[in-house]
Order: structure tokens, then sequence, then C-alpha cells
């Protein structure tokens, strides 16, 4: 009798047991609440994906600019609606983990490395996590080039060549946290005063300096402009799309996660840790070579089934891996870096782009010619554009840089100056630059 | 209560309601947000510093000059579009009016980005227009480049607004007084100079401030075509790029809130002391004449040349919807049905919640609009001014703006019954476009009223009707027209809002359709998608534009119809 009723209570355990991991596979359920900064095309072909996985959870695809989503969650943080973060840019899970927005979790999913090239995956942390890398590059129409008989640019030094001006295209680096990232590793790679002289002379043969950062591979697909600074992503997907159009990675470049974080407090808890491991499993991350997305997945074992041509950042160790990336001292002057071009650059571009045509067009006279008193105004008129309001160290002084901080200080901290009060002067200064390189620069081209 | 006469106490319990919920949800929004305006971004103390930095910087002072520049050429651009439109149609008996005066609407109805996007891709440096001009002369105008762009875009996308309150004007306006002028011996151009422009005066200034403070604020357009000197757009790159607690931005808001009530008050000052209203009503407006044929050409060849400009970019956004790859070359390369079949699905749901929103929005608006148009004009209520001032200065604040302070207000307040706060409940979207389009209706409202005799209200009540029977009988149904054009221009232009609605969508199936067009237009893939579901939008407001017209023109032939028998009695 009595090994009968054992031999009972085990089956029912065993029963309830099957019982229970049955439901916790499936007793999913309710509604997920995705705030993402993904296109339609992103969102839709995962949340289809998941729902059919998990056919009690109905998923929900808020979408929301980078910057908006941010200040929706910080908004609505005092009942908390929303259970996944899930956008690119690494430095807007920064913001909302020291907001403590953010919840920590645990991958369960085994088999993705530390790093994708210089850059660690995963917060160190906890808080977000990395599933797919992207790195920027350079993405340019075929027929544009051909019509205007352009040579194909690779490489960043390249886009400064004369013959590109007015037909290049970028975003600002305040508008999109992985432009930010391009500017400070093309300046970390050269160094601060080469770094932005590089920048500037890029910047020379711009376009425009689009507002939103899906303004430059729109502006390349439609023909708008030739050329354009992007994310991989954006070049790869439009090739994908069947626009005329192509994408390299210059040798300075870095890659970086694109991220998804638990909210905190979020109401179901489960799904989303569910969504998250989904995100980095076989199936989830081979969703991301779906032509539409073309993102770099983070599991290596996922490339064996990309297209042909398709860039392994965990083969190919040439991409992204030739700068060391000093996070730290991007962090320090990030809003400075920003600032700075945007003054110098963003608004700045009529004048900019001025100086650098009457630049150009002295150096092309000056060829083979030998005149040392043009050579002098050129020399000059080089160093006014050039010029830079302040120095490398003055850019991470601490209590320089915190005029340029996004939340206010406590009362006591004192600082002396106000952000608009140090912009007007830089652009004070750049204006009065430009307006005289341009005279000079014109001024040789007469005497040749 | 005995300092009101019994007739003012229900416009004054009116005017308080509407104060109220202006007060809950424009001003205490606006003030949750805009204080920081006033705030040393260190210490938190009171400060005006910031105005100081705003004036001594070259860039906003640059940018202050280019946004007057880009509104006042606006407002020139788009009367030049919509005077011959709104003269030919109301004066001459024209077929298919309704049809110009139906297709002189579309524009509004347009997403301002997907607008610029179009007109990128027609009349871009490297678009359709200049690659022919450059194919066969060799020459590359510039129509899009910096504020050229802006303000082509802008007149195209505005002037409805100067069409709609100009044709209404026009139709109210006495046949009498142009018989009278003609009987004189004034005709032509000098007639049109002297009497009938004049006695539109009040529609064409309702449109052109509109216009005016509109391109003024405007932010979406300058933004998409990369124009980044102007107010509008220096304060929404400041709040989002360096943050809520800088305080430029908000510097920046307060004064285009300040810049758009002074130019309100001017297009007031302008015709005060001036009286428009003219006492025989039911006259039908200006008499219709038939053209010979040569004048017969030369309108249509006008009308023609105007309406492919102003269609162009919907012309442009059919390309889009049905080419597969459209990219440096004149036309699409390939033309398919797929962007819509793709779709159809979710288009259903963006549709009826776009209705929904904005019919609520539009219903609100023209009952608000009427309500205040009234009290300022025909009641000596202390402060009604204001009643007009506070619904204007709505025109002013930026739509980022509203959305953040609506954020910050009404999130702690849970709604009775629906357990949820009330900014994520859909309906403080209807409420948002209640607010934002509420200037559009009023300024309707109010020229209309400007224009109904106040003798014809005191003969009524004269001959013994009350004061609400009055309002009921005579004031409404002559402000018809009015109200009705105010409900479309409402209507239409909520139907594509976007800015204020994207921080207040709070799931996915709430969203309009403006929302969803956004997010297509966000990859490489989803342009054609994209484009596709603008041009449903389109289809389906435009039918609604169209049909509100019919409804208008049968009334009025009733009206008229029934005329000749009433004059005789």
């Amino acid at each position: 009798m009595k090994t009968m009723i054992s031999r009972l209570a085990l089956a029912g355990v065993l029963l309830a047991s099957t019982a229970f991991t049955l439901n916790a596979a499936q007793a999913l359920e309710g509604t997920l609440t995705v705030v993402t900064s993904y296109p339609p095309d992103t969102t839709t072909t995962f949340k289809n994906a998941f729902e059919k996985k998990y056919p009690g959870v109905k998923v929900e695809m808020l979408k929301k600019k980078t910057t908006a989503g941010i200040k929706y969650l910080q908004e609505t943080a005092s009942a908390n609606k929303s259970d996944l973060f899930w956008a690119s840019a690494p430095d807007a899970f920064e913001v909302l983990k020291g907001d403590s927005l953010l919840a920590k979790y645990d991958v369960k999913v085994k088999g993705i490395p530390e790093k994708v090239g210089s850059f660690p995956i995963n917060d160190p942390d906890g808080y977000y996590k990395g599933f797919a890398a992207s790195g920027y590059g350079i993405m340019w129409n075929t027929r544009y080039l051909k019509a205007k008989k352009l040579p194909v640019a690779t490489e960043w030094s390249d886009l400064k060549k004369p013959v590109y001006f007015g037909h290049v295209g970028m975003s600002a680096p305040s508008r999109s946290g992985t432009t930010h990232l391009t500017v400070e590793t093309v300046i970390q790679g050269m160094g601060w005063d080469k770094g932005w002289a590089e920048w500037k002379a890029i910047a020379g043969n711009f376009k425009t300096v689009t507002a939103r950062s899906f303004g430059v591979p729109d502006g390349v697909n439609s023909g708008q402009f030739g050329l354009g600074i992007v994310i991989d992503f954006f070049g790869l997907s439009s090739k994908a799309s069947g626009f005329p159009v192509d994408f390299a990675y210059p040798k300075v470049t870095t890659l970086v996660p694109a991220n998804i974080s638990i909210v905190k407090n979020a109401p179901n808890r489960e799904a989303a840790a569910a969504f998250i491991e989904f995100l980095l499993s076989t199936q989830g991350q081979e969703l991301l070579l779906d032509p539409k997305i073309m993102r770099l997945p983070v599991n290596p074992k996922t490339y064996a089934k990309a297209p042909a041509g398709f860039p392994n950042p965990f083969k190919d160790s040439s991409i992204g891996s030739a700068v060391k990336f000093d996070l730290g001292l991007s962090k320090g002057r990030y809003n400075v870096v920003n600032s700075l071009f945007d003054v110098m650059i963003t608004y700045r571009l009529n004048e900019l782009r001025e100086a650098t045509r009457a630049l150009q067009e002295a150096k092309a006279a000056m060829a083979g010619k030998n005149n040392p008193k043009a050579a002098a105004l050129i020399k000059e008129a080089q160093a006014l554009i050039d010029a830079l309001p302040i120095t490398e160290a003055k850019a991470s002084e601490k209590d320089f840089a915190s005029i340029f901080k996004k939340k206010r200080k406590k009362a006591t901290t004192k600082i002396t100056g106000r952000q608009a009060e140090v912009e007007g002067e830089w652009d004070d200064m750049v204006k009065a630059n430009y307006a005289k390189a341009t005279k000079l620069a014109n001024e040789a081209k007469s005497l040749l | 209560m005995s300092v009101l006469s019994k007739s003012q106490r229900g416009p004054a319990l009116a005017g308080v309601l509407i104060a109220l919920f202006l007060i809950l949800f424009l001003v205490v929004p606006v003030l949750k947000v805009i204080y920081v305006a006033f705030q040393d971004a260190n210490t938190g103390a009171f400060t005006i510093i910031n105005f100081a930095d705003f004036f001594s910087s070259s860039l906003f002072r640059e940018s202050f000059y280019n946004s007057v520049y880009v509104a006042g050429m606006s407002v020139v651009i788009a009367t030049l579009i919509a005077l011959p439109l709104s003269y030919f149609t109301t004066r001459f008996n024209f077929s298919g009016a309704v049809l110009i005066q139906t297709l002189g609407i579309i524009p509004l109805i347009m997403p301002p980005f997907v607008g610029a996007v179009a007109m990128k891709l027609l009349f871009g440096s490297n678009g359709s227009v200049n690659l022919i001009l450059d194919e066969w002369f060799g020459i590359n105008i510039p129509f899009m480049e910096g504020l050229n762009g802006v303000i082509l875009v802008q007149s195209i996308h505005y002037f409805p607004f100067i069409l709609i309150n100009l044709s209404a004007a026009l139709n109210n306006i006495d046949r009498a007084m142009e018989e009278s002028a003609q009987n004189l011996g004034s005709h032509g151009m000098r007639l049109f100079r002297k009497v009938v422009f004049p006695l539109a005066m009040p529609g064409y200034i309702a449109g052109a401030a509109l216009v005016f403070i509109k391109v003024f604020d405007d932010l979406g357009t300058p933004l998409l075509l990369d124009v980044n000197k102007m107010l509008a757009p220096q304060a929404y790159l400041r709040i989002s790029s360096i943050g809520i607690s800088d305080p430029m931005g908000y510097v920046i808001s307060v004064i285009l809130i300040v810049f758009s009530l002074l130019s309100l008050w001017v297009s007031l000052a302008a015709m005060r002391g001036k009286d428009y209203a003219t006492v025989q009503k039911g006259g039908g407006g200006l008499a219709k004449r038939d053209l010979r044929p040569w004048e017969k050409f030369g309108c249509y060849a006008v009308v023609i040349f105007i309406l492919v400009l102003v269609l162009s970019p919907h012309l442009g956004l059919m390309l889009l919807s049905f080419g597969t790859i459209w990219s440096y070359s004149i036309l699409p390369d390939a033309y398919t049905f797929d962007h819509y079949i793709k779709v159809i699905g979710s288009a259903s749901q963006y549709i009826t919640n776009t209705l929904l929103y904005a019919g609520l929005a539009a219903l609100f608006d023209v009952i608000l609009g009427t309500a205040i148009a009234y009290i300022v004009w025909r009641t000596k209520l202390v402060g009604r001014k204001w009643l007009d001032y506070g619904a204007t200065m709505a025109l002013a604040v930026p739509g980022v703006v509203l959305g953040i302070g609506y954020l910050r207000t009404f999130y702690q307040f849970d709604v009775p019954l629906v357990n949820e706060p009330l900014a994520t409940w859909w309906v403080i979207i209807v409420i948002a476009l209640t607010i934002r389009r509420l200037p559009y209706a009023l300024r309707a409202c109010v020229a209309a009223i400007q224009q109904v005799s106040i003798m014809l209200e005191e003969s009524a009540e004269n001959l013994g009707a009350t004061k609400r029977r009055t309002v009921w009988r005579i004031v409404i149904p002559l402000m018809s027209g009015g109200i009705l054009a105010g409900f479309i221009t409402s209507f239409a232009t909520a139907s594509v809002e976007l800015s204020a609605t994207i921080m207040l969508v709070a799931r996915e199936s709430d969203a309009p359709l403006a929302f969803g067009i956004y997010e297509f237009m966000q990859s490489a893939a989803g342009r054609g998608p994209g484009a596709a579901l603008g041009m449903i939008a389109v289809v389906i407001v435009g039918l609604g534009t169209y049909f509100s017209h019919k409804v208008i023109e049968r009334t009025e032939k009733k009206r008229s119809a029934a005329r000749p028998v009433n004059e005789e009695a």
C-alpha cells in the first residue's frame, strides 16, 4: 500500500512537473510592449517569428526615434508599461542605465563572444545586451557616379578630393549616436587637430548635413547626392532592396553592438526575457540576414548562412579593429565633440563650402607653378579653416565639459559659462575664419 | 450674477468652460515645458540671461531672419497660387469649380514630410525636372536648394489656407455691392482691386496670417530638406540633441510664441475700424458670368498650370507608390502593385484611427471656434479677446512641446473607468489634435462672423426672437460656409499631423496614418509601401473633402432656389 501511494505520488509529481515545464514553454502570455527605434521591416519580421513561437504572447512594437524613446521611458517611469527597449546606439542605453530605468538580465544562450572588433558586445554591468553589430562606412549610388564620371571612394581620405565637391552627405553626430562614434573614431585615430582637419576637409565637399540619420541613405538611394557616410545596414539593406548602390568599410571604423534591454519594473518580465533569448538564438540571429534587415549577427556561427560577399567581422580582422577605441576619452568629451561639429560644420556648412571651394580652386591653379606669395596665402587660408576654438586638453577638462552636460548639475557645483554663450563665441570665430580663408584663397588664385 | 444681463449668462458660461479647457490642455502643459527658458541651467534659479544669449548669437539672429524671410515669401507665393484659383471659381461660371476647389485643398492633406520627399524626387538638383533640363539644355535650376526649397514646399502645402478662406469670403460678398460699383462705371481690374478684393479682406488676412504663422513655426519641412538655420529646427535640434534641460530650445519656443501672437495682433490691427459685413444676405456671392472663349482658354491655362504645380507632390508620391526602384532617373525603372498589397492589411486600422481622431477633433474645433468667435465679436464679456489669443497661441506651440507637456501633466492622472493614465489613452490624441487645429477653425469662424451684419441679428431680436433662437436660426446658418471651411481645414490637417502624435501614441493599435507612413519611410525597403499608404490617405481625405463640398453646394443651391419666392413674397 505504501509503495502504491509513493508510486502514485511519484507519478503525480512527474505529471505535475511535465505539466509545469510545458507551461513554462507555452504559458507565456500577455502583451509584450517593446519601445524600439527600428523600422517595420525589422520589427514585424521579429514580431511574427516570436509570436509564432509563443502563441500566447502578443507583441506591441512601439516605434519611437531613439531620443524620443528615451524621453518616453523617462516620462512614463512612474507607472511603467513598457517591457523592452530595443535600439542601436549604446549611449542611449547608457543614459537610461544612468537614470536606473533598466533591469539587469543574465543571458542563457551560449556561443556569443566577448567582443566584436574592439568593442565589448554586452554591457559590462549586465543591463543591456548586444544582438547585432554595426559599423560606419561609405555608401554610393552607382548610377550617380557613372553619370557624373566620379570614381568610387572607399576610404575617408578619398572623400576630401576636390572631385567630390557637392556630392557627399552625412548626418550630424548630435543627431545619431553611431555617427558620433564615427567622428570620434577618426579623431582618435588621427589625433585631435588632424582628425578635425580631416572632417572639415570632407565636410567642405558635403552637399548637405541631414537632420535624420536615415536622410543619408535616402539621399543616396534617390540620387540627391552620390556618396554618403552611413551605418552598414542602411547601405546593405538598400542594396538588398534593389537600389543601384553599394557599400564599403574604410580601414578606420568602429564596430558597435546594437542592443536590447529589459525596462525596470517591466509588467511582463518573463516574456521580455524570452524575447531577448529568442533574439540571440540561432533562429533569431539568422533573421538578421533577411535582405530587408542585413545586420551583422553577434553569433559567429550564423555567418555560415550569410550571402556571398557579406562582411564577417569575426573572420576579417581588418573590419573595425584599426583603432583602439578609448571609450572613456569619448565619454568625457561626448557633448563637446557634438557641439563643435555642429558649430563648425552643420550650421556653417555654406561658409565652409565656400572656403573649401576657393581653396580647392587656388590649389588647382597652383599645381606645377612656383609662386611663394600665393603659396603662403594658401597655407594661411588652410590654417584658418583648420583652426579649432579649443584644444584637446580643454575639451576633456571636467569643468569645461560639464557646461555641455545634458542634465542639470546639483545646485552646489559651481559652473561658469553657459553652453549657448560658449557656442556663440565659437561661432563668431569660425564664421570670421571661414570668411577670411575664402578671401585669402581667392587672392591666391588671382595671383596665379 | 447681477453684473451680467440675462442674455449674457449663456455666453459667459460657455466662455468660462472654454477658458478652463484651454488652460488645462494648452497653458498648463506648455508652461510645464517652457519654464526651462527662464531657468539658470546650472542653478535652476530664475533668470533672463538665456534671452540675452539668444540675441547675442549670430547663428540665432540669422535663423530668426531666415524664418521671417521664408514665412513672408511663402505668403507671397501662396497668394499668387490661391488668388487666381479662388477668383476664377467664385467669379465665373466655370465647369469643374468644385473639382478645382477640392483639388486645391488636397495639398493640405499630405503629411509635410511626405510632400518634401516627393518634391525632392521631382524638383531636387538630381530630380526628374532637373535631369530633363540637364539633358535638353544643360542647365540645373536650384528649386529645392536651401531656403528656396522650404518656400516652394511650404507655399504649395499651405496655400489652401488662403484659398479656402478667400473663397468663403468672396462667396459671402453681397452682389449688390458689385452691382452698385458697376452701375457707377467700375469694372475689370479696377472693380476687383477697389471693391471685390477689399470686401474679401477678412478672409484673405485670415488665410495669410495662418500661412505666415504656420510656416514660421513649421518644423517638419525644413528638417526634411536639411535646412537647419531657421528658428523651429534650431529649437527642435537643441531640445532633442542637447537635452531637455538645455534652455535655448525653450527660449526659441517662447520667441516663436511671442512672434506669432505679434503677427496675429498686426493682422487684427490692420482690419480694425473697418466694417466688412454686408447686410443683404442670401445674395449668393458675386454675380457669376460666362466667359468668352478666349478668356476661357486663358483661365483654363492658368488653372491647369497651377494645379499641375500644386499637385506635383501627389504625382511624385503616386509614382513612388507604384514604382519599383526610382534612383537618379526621370521616372521609376518599372511599375508594380506590390507596395499596395504589402500595406493593405495594416491600412484599415490606421484609416479607422485617423478618421476617428481627425473627425472628432475637427468637430470639437468648429464647436469651440464658433463659440469663441461669437463671444469675441458679439458680446462684451470682460477678457473675451483672451479666448481668441489663447486659442490662437496653440499655433505657435511646437507639437513636440505640446506632446512632452501632456506626458508631464497627465501621466499621473488615471482616467476613471478606463484605468489608464490620460496621457496614454487614445482620447489624449484627439485633445492634442483639437488644440493644435483649433486656430484654423477659429480663424475661419471669425472671418465668417465678421461678414455677418449685426443688423440682421438685431432685426431678428426686434421681431421677438430670443438670443438663443437668433444664434441658432440666423448667426450659425449665415456662418455655415465659414464653419464648414473650418471643419475641412481642421479635419484635413489633423489627419496628417505627426509632431504631437508621435509623442503620444502609446500602442501600435492606436496609431494614425501619418504615424504609419513615417514608420515605413524610415527604411530603404519601406519607401514604396510608405508612399502607397500616403496615397491611400490622400484619396480618403480627398473624397471626404469632395463630398463636403458637394453638400455645401447642394444647400447653397437649395437656398438660392428658394430665394426668388421669398423675395417676391
